[in-house]
């Protein structure tokens, strides 16, 4: 393979997908079915090519020659614009150790969602045409490095997941989806707000030897490229770079969710038909992490480093915070989704530690929390499938009637309590032993791990009050998994156990870029505010 | 039998039990006759157990063998260069001697169950479990560093929730194996912050890298009061395992598993993984640190001991009794009598899971009645669970000739001496007062049980020995009992091979000024001290304590030694004087000491205190938080949409009355114009002439262009 | 003898002016406007006449009127013509009751 320009592939072959599909006759439900996931099992093929020729040692974060898979040229131009010069955006993709992790988990969700969607009923065509699409819109957040790029994708994934919530989803989808859809957009607006004022901030030099603004994220991390006179420039001294910091924040603390941003989660995962259920929680969740990690960091690192206290604060409420609400449930889907929020919260503690093992932990737990919560959905799309109600206390004993399935439920509730041996226990361990050892957070982390012995409470009174106990009689007609349901849970559970064992194996593509990362953080701030006072 | 031998024969031994957990797990009902392969298993490690145990004890009884491999590598950190995270095996006298200890149990266990468990729906899955077990506690003895401690540490915890909730259709059953998972994660959280605090410092987990930066001078934060703050934070693990005092709540709950289980999981093996644990960081415990756990050992055998003496259930007399052992143990370790404490951890792990299988296989005789007041005169019916069982108790109760004897013996005058050394009297006092009531609720169980006669007739007359499967555990079991397998003398355990060349205490690493006074190096030893530490271990004594501790522990020996004989034998006679010559009512002393009565019989009424404030506080949290968020939180978003939503509305009535409104009524005045213009229209060519004519009649009237 | 004058044409052919007008807006046939058109347009002709023989313009005034004397004989040809097809749709002439204007 010479060049083969993998990642624009593996982004845009759900897009081909969708357009056979809506070329097909809808009727044709079966092969529509089969056509989605073998679109989404090429991409895990793609994904483990990327995998397989991923060189280790390439660190990427800040710069361009040390990324993979790169693939520029510009897209749109418009030149000889009177004070605005040249307008330019690129189409700049690339992956490194941050992004990498995450392609590999789309791929991989993407597939499981597909398989767990096959018995959507309702206008088929439709669900997968949309489907595919949300699935280009995850795959390019993660590996554009242009921001304007960046945001189209952003949004692009916004509006299938407002059709697929508003249209499969329960009673109350409508009020989700446009919970959701507005509170997404909120967030949006935010960061277009700042990438406009990052782009007129920061100019790049030309082949030609002019000057341009630029949405190259990579130019936006060097101070060299920013202006005199700019808002967002570290020269201007009334420059709004804090304001800005805190807006975009917002808009990815919005996704992630971070409290007290957290209550569409709830709804949405309520509402949302499981395959979707899946894909937000698995994929849609980390894309507000990894742009802080992606954007807000080496961008903004001076006041990172000044606010990395309260993103530790945050991430410490809502591992607490989620987890006692997570306790309180009584539908088994809240619960689920409570304990995303209460597991997202590990992630925002890890990246504050702004050290090579925290974020790590950090990176990791993104993955491992995708993989885990999706079993998790999945596993309450099996039983909700079955007997179309989700309370907690509506069964007991299960394990009687659904032996098998009960021990893949016992394998997810367990990795997500973060046993050892299971891929969540890394990712929680690092994270703690990396925010452990950053002086000005080490008491938040103390009171974080709470957390442990909280998700344990929720997790195995939910496990109790479901599968174990007297078996209650009016679900006799249950039946054990079917083949189907086992090809989704088996990739999962040798995931997280895999991971869980040999954790090299994930952690060794994202140390080089992270150790870059640390060093960026620990060197730029300096920089920045030696440049103008922020 | 080289050192690569040794480690890799234990690496089988630790990996044999973790093939047949996944052979039974997905192959299960299978696998005709999966029991027996799993006995089978055992009984293999078991004999490589012994090998490397003769091995190691015999040709490298000073040496520490040590294996490992790196699993997690962070190159180039920045500023803190490579951080390796390795897995390894390290042999040493203790882990020689457990190995052996945790798979004698675990076989005896899996022979017992085999006609125990019979005809039980999961009997595949059963065997399963303590597969998965035995695999756990062995990594736990295997390791040589902390991470993987803690790894082994929490799988053992999820086999004891399984094993504990195995019939989980009895509510009692899951709620037990749930609260044994949570209480344990409690001890845990504060190891894990342990755990920590060492890495933060270290980069590392591995424990003689981290003992070996202590020693040079390096503490944690550079204060001696985080190398304090990590032990005891460590100490939680144990004392969640261990279950001691304030988490000892869970284990007596726990006697709703199986009860080969409670023998092996409850009684022997796990739940003395605290008191090993303990031991791993014995030589980086502080003064302050070991005074903790002194104390916490202390309160908990007492307040178990306490409890045991009104227990009716024979295993919640065992489980408290156990745990009253156990804080024994812990409270050895925290006065520095490192060695009786793992003494005491092997003779009791072989009496008390003799004492289990006995009750085993006296509930099994009646039909799984637990409660003793149904029980009596099972002596004749039961004769070799008796004579086993009889023996083990003698030997809890500290009775000469027996193992039970020695090892408690010297844990006695452990505190004997600490108290003479620091002037800490209470500690063993609390001791010897608990030697007393152990020998008293141990005779009591062994008479009420087997003595006198049936209460429960019915259940007498089908009582039954029970098979050999059954009884070959127990008999293997109590001779482990007796004195001669740790030494000749009978009276003096410190003569006996184990204790005088097996197990030794470490050097602690400790800086002078944080140790005990007796366990400060004296000067001229200091040289010693470095000469051990790099020369090849030690052939030599390694010197933790001075020698004004060796006089004062000779000094209790004797007085140690006459006061728990004489404790003890009073502890029997009492028993026997209240329940088989009837000279004291039971009753009436219950009644006389009515609230003591009741306050030890509902277990010092510990459970429904944590039930109303952690559960019951966490849980009202919960739902108010829950509350909180889907009314304040949520209410907010919500009330921020329904705000929007008005001023929208607003917006659009001004857009319709007023914006709208312009626009509409500039049409309406338009047409109204037209409307009274329209009168003219009359479609009349001459109307219209006439109304042109006198309009230029009147424009040329105004404009007068001719100068009219 | 009174000299005759402007003034005079003038008041002439103001007369006629008034005449047609009145013919135009009283009249209820048809034919009748027309012909008050016809006085109207002769007025007018008059008056350039008259303004030709006593003003300053030359013979102008005198070719207008033979313009507009050619002009009336073709616009009294059409509009009869008209009235005709009138008459057929209406069957009146009547211009009172031809207000298809006015819807």
């Amino acid at each position: 393979m010479a060049y083969f320009p993998i990642l624009s592939f593996i982004t845009f072959l759900p897009v081909l997908g969708m357009l056979i599909i809506l070329m097909l006759p809808g009727k044709q439900e079966k092969l529509i079915k089969v056509l989605t996931a073998v679109i989404t099992g090429l991409q895990v093929v793609l994904a483990g090519i990327i995998l397989h020729s991923y060189n280790y040692s390439l660190a990427g974060v800040f710069q361009q020659n040390s990324f993979q898979f790169i693939e520029k040229f510009r897209w749109i131009e418009i030149s000889g614009l009177s004070w605005l010069g040249t307008v330019k955006v690129d189409y700049f993709l690339g992956i490194d150790g941050i992004s990498a992790p995450m392609v590999l988990l789309t791929a991989l969700i993407s597939f499981i969602a597909t398989l767990s969607s096959w018995n959507i009923s309702k206008s088929v065509k439709g669900f997968f045409a949309l489907f595919l699409l949300l699935d280009t819109g995850m795959m390019g957040v993660f590996v554009s490095l242009d921001f304007f790029l960046f945001y189209v994708f952003w949004e692009l994934m916004l509006l299938p997941m407002y059709f697929l919530i508003g249209i499969w989803g329960g009673p109350r989808k409508e009020y989700a989806a446009i919970k959701f859809f507005i509170y997404t957009l909120v967030g949006s607006v935010f960061m277009l707000l700042v990438m406009i004022g990052l782009y007129f901030s920061a100019k790049e030099m030309l082949p030609n030897g002019t000057s341009a603004f630029t949405f190259n994220l990579l130019s936006l991390m060097d101070p060299k490229n920013y202006t005199a006179t700019g808002i967002l420039s570290p020269f201007n001294p009334h420059n709004l770079r804090f304001v800005a910091y805190i807006a975009l924040f917002v808009g990815f603390a919005i996704k992630i969710p971070m409290f007290p941003f957290h209550t569409w989660l709830p709804d949405a995962h309520v509402e949302a038909p499981t395959p979707i259920s899946v894909i937000l929680a698995g994929v849609l969740l980390k894309m507000g992490t990894y742009g802080i990690i992606r954007i807000s960091y080496p961008i903004f690192p001076e006041i990172t480093r000044q606010l990395a206290w309260f993103i530790a604060l945050f991430g410490m409420i809502n591992i607490i915070y989620g987890a006692l609400c997570a306790l309180a449930q009584k539908d088994f889907k809240k619960m689920i989704a409570y304990s995303s929020v209460s597991h997202m919260g590990y992630v925002l503690l890890g990246m504050a530690s702004l050290t090579t093992v925290g974020l790590n932990g950090a990176i990791f737990q993104m993955f491992n929390h995708g993989t885990i919560t999706a079993m998790l959905f999945l596993i309450v799309g099996v039983v909700y499938d079955r007997t179309h109600t989700r309370g907690l206390d509506d069964f007991g004993g299960l394990a009687l009637k659904m032996p098998v399935y009960t021990f893949f439920v016992t394998i997810a509730f367990f990795a997500a309590i973060g046993l050892p041996s299971m891929s969540g226990f890394i990712s929680e361990s690092f994270v703690f032993l990396g925010s452990f050892s950053q002086d000005s957070i080490r008491t938040i982390t103390m009171f974080s791990t709470l957390g442990i012995l909280l998700g344990a409470g929720y997790m195995l009174w939910a496990l109790q009050r479901v599968f174990l106990g007297k078996f209650n009689e009016k679900w006799n007609m249950l039946t054990d998994l079917t083949v189907r349901e086992y090809l989704m849970f088996i990739p999962l559970t040798i995931v997280i156990f895999l991971l869980g064992i040999y954790p090299s194996g994930m952690i060794n593509i994202m140390n080089t870029s992270v150790n870059s990362l640390v060093d960026f953080m620990n060197k730029m701030p300096a920089q920045f505010s030696m440049l103008g006072k922020f | 039998m080289t050192e690569a031998s040794l480690l890799n024969i234990s690496l089988v031994i630790l990996f044999l039990p973790l093939l047949g957990f996944a052979a039974l797990i997905f192959l299960g009902k299978k696998i005709p006759g999966s029991h027996w392969l799993e006995t089978f298993i055992m009984f293999s490690a078991l004999c490589l157990s012994i090998y490397v145990g003769f091995g190691k004890l015999s040709y490298y009884v000073g040496k520490d063998l040590i294996s490992q491999l790196t699993w997690i590598s962070l190159p180039n950190v920045p500023l803190l260069g490579n951080i390796n995270m390795d897995l390894g095996i390290k042999i040493d006298n203790l882990t020689a001697i457990m190995l052996f200890v945790v798979t004698l149990i675990s076989f005896l266990v899996h022979l017992f169950s085999i006609e125990y468990m019979k005809g039980d729906s999961r009997y595949s899955r059963y065997y399963a479990y303590l597969g998965i077990f035995t695999f756990s506690m062995l990594g736990i003895v295997l390791t040589h560093n902390i991470l993987m401690m803690y790894i082994f540490w929490e799988l053992v915890g999820l086999s004891s929730y399984l094993l504990i909730g195995f019939w989980f259709e009895k509510k009692s059953a899951s709620d037990a194996s749930k609260k044994a998972f949570l209480v344990n994660r409690v001890g845990d959280t504060g190891m894990f912050i342990g755990i920590m605090i060492l890495f933060t410092n270290y980069h590392t987990f591995t424990f003689d890298t981290i003992y070996a930066q202590i020693a040079a001078g390096h503490l944690p934060f550079n204060s001696p009061a985080w190398l304090t703050a990590a032990g005891i934070l460590i100490f939680m693990g144990a004392v969640g395992k261990s279950a001691q005092f304030p988490l000892h709540v869970w284990l007596p709950d726990a006697m709703e598993g199986p009860t080969p289980v409670s023998a092996l999981i409850h009684a022997a093996t796990m739940v003395a993984a605290g008191v090993y644990l303990v031991a791993r960081i014995f030589v980086m415990l502080t003064a302050d640190a070991m005074l903790t756990i002194a104390i916490i050992g202390m309160v908990t055998s007492f307040i178990a001991a306490t409890i045991a003496l009104t227990q009716n259930d024979i295993k919640k007399v065992l489980a408290y009794s156990t745990v009253s052992q156990l804080g024994y143990m812990i409270m050895a370790m925290g006065v520095g009598a490192y060695q009786y404490a793992f003494f005491h951890l092997v003779t009791h792990a072989f009496f008390k899971a003799c004492l289990f299988l006995g009750s085993g296989s006296v509930i099994h005789a009646m039909h799984h009645e637990q409660d003793i007041r149904k029980m009596g005169g099972l002596r004749k019916k039961l004769p070799i669970t008796y004579a086993t069982f009889l023996t083990a108790t003698l030997a809890i109760s500290g009775v000469p000739f027996t193992s039970g004897f020695l090892s408690k013996d010297g844990l006695l005058a452990g505190t004997y001496a600490f108290g003479l050394l620091t002037g800490h009297w209470i500690i063993p006092a609390v001791a010897f007062l608990v030697a007393l009531m152990t020998a008293f609720y141990m005779f009591r169980l062994v008479i009420i049980t087997f003595h006198g006669t049936p209460r429960d007739e019915h259940k007498y007359d089908h009582a039954h020995e029970s098979p050999f499967v059954m009884a070959l555990p127990l008999v293997v079991l109590a001779t482990l009992s007796v004195f001669f397998w740790y030494g000749t003398n009978p009276m003096n355990p410190s003569s006996g091979w184990f204790l005088s060349k097996w197990v030794k205490t470490p050097a602690t690493v400790v800086p002078q000024q944080q140790r005990f006074d007796f366990m400060k190096t004296e000067v001229k030893e200091a040289g010693a001290v470095e000469e051990t530490k790099t020369a090849e271990a030690a052939e030599t004594e390694t010197v933790t304590h001075s020698e004004h501790y060796m006089h004062a522990m000779h000094q209790a020996h004797y007085p140690a030694m006459g006061l728990s004989i004489i404790l003890g034998g009073l502890g029997i006679l009492l028993a026997f004087a209240m329940y088989q010559w009837k000279k004291i009512d039971a009753d009436k002393l219950a009644e006389k000491l009515g609230p003591l009565y009741r306050f030890s019989l509902n277990k010092w009424y510990i459970d429904e205190l944590y039930g109303a404030t952690f559960i019951g506080g966490t849980l009202a949290l919960s739902r108010a938080l829950a509350w909180f968020d889907s009314k304040v939180v949520d209410g907010i978003v919500n009330g921020t949409a329904t705000l929007t939503r008005g001023l929208s509305n607003i917006g659009g009535l001004f857009d319709k009355y007023i914006v709208d409104g312009m626009v509409n009524g500039a049409a309406y005045l338009s047409g109204f114009i037209g409307l009274f213009f329209r009168r003219f229209q009359t479609g009349k060519v001459q109307t219209y002439v006439v109304f042109v004519v006198f309009s230029v009649i009147i424009l040329l009237f105004i404009f007068r262009p001719f100068g009219f | 003898m009174v000299q005759v004058g402007l003034t005079h044409f003038l008041v002439i052919s103001a007369i006629l002016f008034s005449l047609g007008i009145f013919g135009i807006v009283t009249r209820k046939n048809a034919v009748m406007v027309l012909m008050g058109l016809e006085l109207i347009l002769n007025s007018a002709n008059i008056n350039f006449v008259a303004f030709s023989r006593y003003g300053n313009f030359g013979l102008n005034g005198q070719v207008v009127a033979l313009f507009v004397i050619v002009l009336a004989a073709a616009e009294a040809a059409i509009a009869l013509a008209i009235v005709l097809n009138i008459y057929k749709t209406f069957t009146t002439v009547n211009v009172d009751e031809i207000d298809k204007l006015k819807e």
